[in-house]
């Protein structure tokens, strides 16, 4: 083989590697990826039956029940709305009633939205960010979590607040994400 | 008193960093030899004022000063010493300020044995390392000073998360910097090489050791990584490809990539443009890393504050590092000769294939891990991209990559001979099938998958196997000539045999833990019985315990197989007072490779406790593999051509080394 007969097997070789993982990329991004929503963006929304996405909002106090083999019902509520989530198994540690929450799964035909999985939290001044940013967006995050948090930890507050303008940064896309879902108008 | 002295000592050394990135390049310009040297001492030097700021920060977490921030946030004078002492790298700050001490460490070892070196090439790779440093104290010094004193000092401190209460965090995070931080020398000397306009193999071979020590430590620091989530988090799960441990696994693909181009540069003086790419992209991922992992993008257990200013800063440097020297690489890369001519199928050509494979995988984790946070910049929309994805992308890379593992060390430099590689590896091929067929029968379901999966590990491993068989001539000599031959072997082939294996280890691990994992949930009221994998596991009881700084529950289960009574496992769940968390103490019980696993839940109404059992097939395998592979690593390490004699400049630079 000459020089550049070489180098065209290689190139070639290359290229035909990359477009696969392209191809690979393109088609995982297409089918594995899901989306978040709170309960109000899905009242608005129409989320089709057995379409994954995550699910964020605040657990509604009172709303938590143990079924048999590990069934667990709980409301998840962000102001506006609040949506049935049915679970099977255990609970994160740090699940608490009136906390932040994030579940990944499904609506059913009854409009229950089916979790598989409920993502733990791992501190107690953290809240999934997702939720956060929609809870602020609502105008919420105030006085539903800091405030609570500010009062237990005494000291914490700072931090918290600390996190509040983290959120405050990061909530600059939001007014254009709020448009766009149309909830920013019932505001 | 001490507080401040850390302080001090910090900002000295970036004065000394400051010096160490200018006068060195100066000397190198003006050819002066004596201010060239002085990258050697201030190196030294800053090695030495960031060890006192380190040690009077630990020294502040050892005697519990609540006066300083960092300690009242992150200790309690009723956490065991070991947490104490771990809880210094357990936050924000301290974990930063880890990063710029392994940071210097590196500096100085370079400094004081780098002897070899030539004078001026030295000088650029200590001042490229003083860059780095540089802008690290500044991020430390400006928003994240660990000495931050409080104006009235509470008693009592708040504890370090439970989640990092464990003897992981001893091990894990100084590892993983090891790993990160480590790639940083291959940086520097990329860029020495770019400014300097000239590079050789003897430079792949002084850069090797270091990509090597780095390549070891992230190893060890991501399998340790993983083995804790494992046993800390409570689900069992060993992998979640959630962002942050993908920014651990994008350097260690690119740094792997890396050892193997670098070694094509040593033995064949070919690939330099793309070596050269390759440490930058390599240590340019550790940054992307440390700019995820500490800026507060994300949230997980890695991203201790959000303070955006913080991730600010960490984004400037990000961009002016790999900005400014990819911008170098445009401009200089061209003016670097190309060298050795190879075929496409040679052993060149092999580890050409190797590099292809693993950049591109790493391309895909990195699509996936910063395509949620480029969407949501643009477009608002939050989505989450998780296992199915990398699962879809990640693997199907991966498969041909371990198919080509035993065929490279069989290949000829220069020029191979695919056929006759084949026929060598025979052995191996017959192994695989073996194992593919062995595993066919005796599985009940799992698909065809499993079994194509172990048959794939079982090739890796003895491929390597083989590999050595060849060389030494098994059973085609005389036992004694095996011997002495395989006593005659470069510890480098024994290092890449063990790490090819590890590799084959570790998939078999991954593949029966995915696919023959059994597992229990339900409610148990002591004395209830779960059968699991055929072991009866008994709920003898519950009992209350407290622990330095915490309560626990702890439960205890008699395991049992055939009657035959095994062991007690005790799983517990721990509240800690003081931040009102509480934690899952998992219990395993390993037998071989496999293990049970048990964690508990929450506390029913009527007595009962909601409980977890997994049986986990040859789990540890999963481990044992990336330990293998450093194993392999550590040997290549002590090969004597990174010792002996063979560091020997180009010819043209014998003229500076002489004016030493």
């Amino acid at each position: 083989m000459t020089r550049k007969q070489r180098r065209l097997t290689m190139i070639g070789g290359s290229l035909a590697v990359l477009a696969l993982a392209l191809g690979l990329v393109l088609n995982g991004l297409r089918d594995s990826i899901v989306f978040f929503s709170t309960p109000s963006m899905v009242a608005k929304q129409h989320i089709a039956e057995g379409r994954r996405f995550r699910l964020g909002g605040l657990v509604q106090p009172g709303s938590l029940k143990h079924g048999d083999n590990l069934a667990v019902t709980f409301d998840v509520a962000d102001g506006d709305a609040k949506l049935p989530v049915s679970y099977n198994g255990i609970l994160p540690d740090l699940f608490r009633e009136g906390q932040g929450v994030v579940a990944e799964g499904a609506l059913d035909a009854s409009g229950v939205f089916r979790a598989d999985t409920v993502l733990a939290k791992h501190d107690e001044t953290y809240m999934p960010k997702e939720v956060a940013d929609a809870l602020k967006k609502q105008g919420h995050w105030k006085d539903d979590y800091v405030a609570k948090a500010g009062a237990a930890v005494n000291k914490a507050g700072a931090a918290v607040n600390e996190v509040g303008a983290a959120v405050n940064e990061a909530g600059a896309v939001a007014p254009q994400a709020a448009a766009r879902t149309g909830e920013g108008a019932t505001r | 008193m001490i507080a401040e002295g850390g302080h001090y000592a910090l900002v000295l050394a970036l004065g000394l960093a400051l010096i160490q990135s200018t006068v060195p390049l100066l000397g190198a310009r003006w050819r002066d030899g004596a201010l060239m040297n002085i990258a050697r001492s201030t190196a030294l030097a800053q090695l030495l004022f960031v060890a006192l700021s380190f040690a009077a920060l630990v020294t502040l977490h050892v005697t519990s000063d609540f006066s300083v921030l960092n300690v009242f946030d992150n200790s309690n004078s009723l956490q065991p010493m070991i947490y104490k002492i771990t809880g210094v790298w357990g936050n924000h700050e301290g974990s930063m300020l880890l990063w710029v001490s392994i940071l210097a460490l590196f500096g100085g070892l370079v400094a004081a044995f780098g002897n070899n070196l030539p004078l001026s090439l030295r000088a650029h790779v200590l001042a490229v390392q003083a860059w780095i440093a540089s802008a690290f104290y500044l991020f430390i010094l400006i928003t994240s000073n660990p000495f931050l004193r409080i104006a009235d000092p509470p008693i009592e401190g708040r504890d370090l998360n439970p989640v990092l209460q464990d003897i992981g965090l001893a091990v894990h995070p100084p590892m993983l910097y090891l790993g990160y931080v480590g790639f940083s020398i291959s940086f520097s000397f990329a860029i020495a090489a770019l400014l300097e306009g000239r590079i050789d193999p003897a430079w792949a071979r002084w850069v090797r050791p270091w990509t090597l020590v780095a390549w070891i430590f992230l190893t060890l620091g991501i399998a340790m990584g993983s083995y804790w989530a494992y046993y800390e988090l409570g689900w069992g799960g060993w992998w979640f490809w959630d962002p942050v441990e993908n920014a651990s696994l994008m350097p260690w693909l690119a740094g792997t990539a890396l050892l193997h181009s670098s070694l094509v540069m040593e033995k064949r003086n070919a690939l330099k443009v793309w070596t050269i790419l390759l440490s930058i992209l390599t240590f340019s991922l550790s940054l992307l890393g440390t700019f995820l992992v500490r800026s507060g993008v994300l949230t997980s257990v890695h991203a201790f504050a959000t303070d955006p200013t913080r991730g600010v800063f960490i984004l400037l440097i990000l961009c002016i590092f790999i900005g400014g020297s990819l911008t170098l690489f445009a401009g200089r890369a061209s003016a670097l000769k190309q060298g050795g001519l190879f075929a496409p199928i040679s052993r060149e050509g092999a580890l050409v294939l190797n590099n292809l494979f693993l950049t591109t995988a790493c391309a895909t984790v990195f699509v996936g891990t910063l395509y949620p946070l480029a969407l949501e910049v643009l477009t608002g929309d939050k989505i989450s991209v998780g296992a199915p994805f990398f699962n879809l992308t990640f693997a199907p890379l991966f498969v041909p990559l371990l198919v080509a593992v035993p065929f490279g060390p069989m290949l000829a430099w220069k020029r191979g001979d695919l056929l006759g590689a084949a026929q060598r590896l025979m052995a191996a091929g017959i192994a695989s099938l073996f194992a593919i067929a062995v595993v066919w029968a005796l599985a009940r379901g799992g698909g065809a998958l499993a079994p194509l999966g172990i048959g794939l590990g079982v090739f890796v491993v003895a491929g390597a196997l083989n590999d050595l068989a060849e060389r030494v001539g098994l059973f085609r000599m005389p036992f004694a000539t095996t011997l002495r031959r395989a006593v005659g072997l470069p510890r480098s082939t024994w290092g890449s045999a063990f790490a090819h294996a590890g590799l084959g280890i570790a998939l078999i691990g991954i593949v029966c833990e995915t696919t023959w994992n059994s597992e229990y949930i339900g409610t148990m009221r002591p004395g209830d019985v779960a059968r699991v994998a055929g072991y009866e596991l008994k709920l003898d009881g519950q009992s209350q315990r407290q622990g330095p700084n915490f309560r626990e529950m702890v439960a205890s289960f008699t395991v049992t197989l055939d009657g035959e009574r095994l062991s007690v496992m005790t799983p517990s769940k721990r509240t800690f007072t003081t931040r009102g968390m509480s934690t899952t103490e998992a219990a395993l019980f390993s037998r071989g490779a496999s293990q049970l696993y048990i964690s508990l839940g929450d506390a029913t109404a009527d007595g009962g406790i909601t409980v977890r059992i997994y049986h986990k097939p040859l789990v540890l395998l999963i481990w044992f593999g990336p330990v293998l592979m450093a194993f392999g690593g550590m040997l290549s390490l002590s090969d004597r051509r990174l010792r002996v004699g063979a560091p020997k400049p180009a010819r043209a630079l014998r003229g500076l080394q002489a004016a030493e």
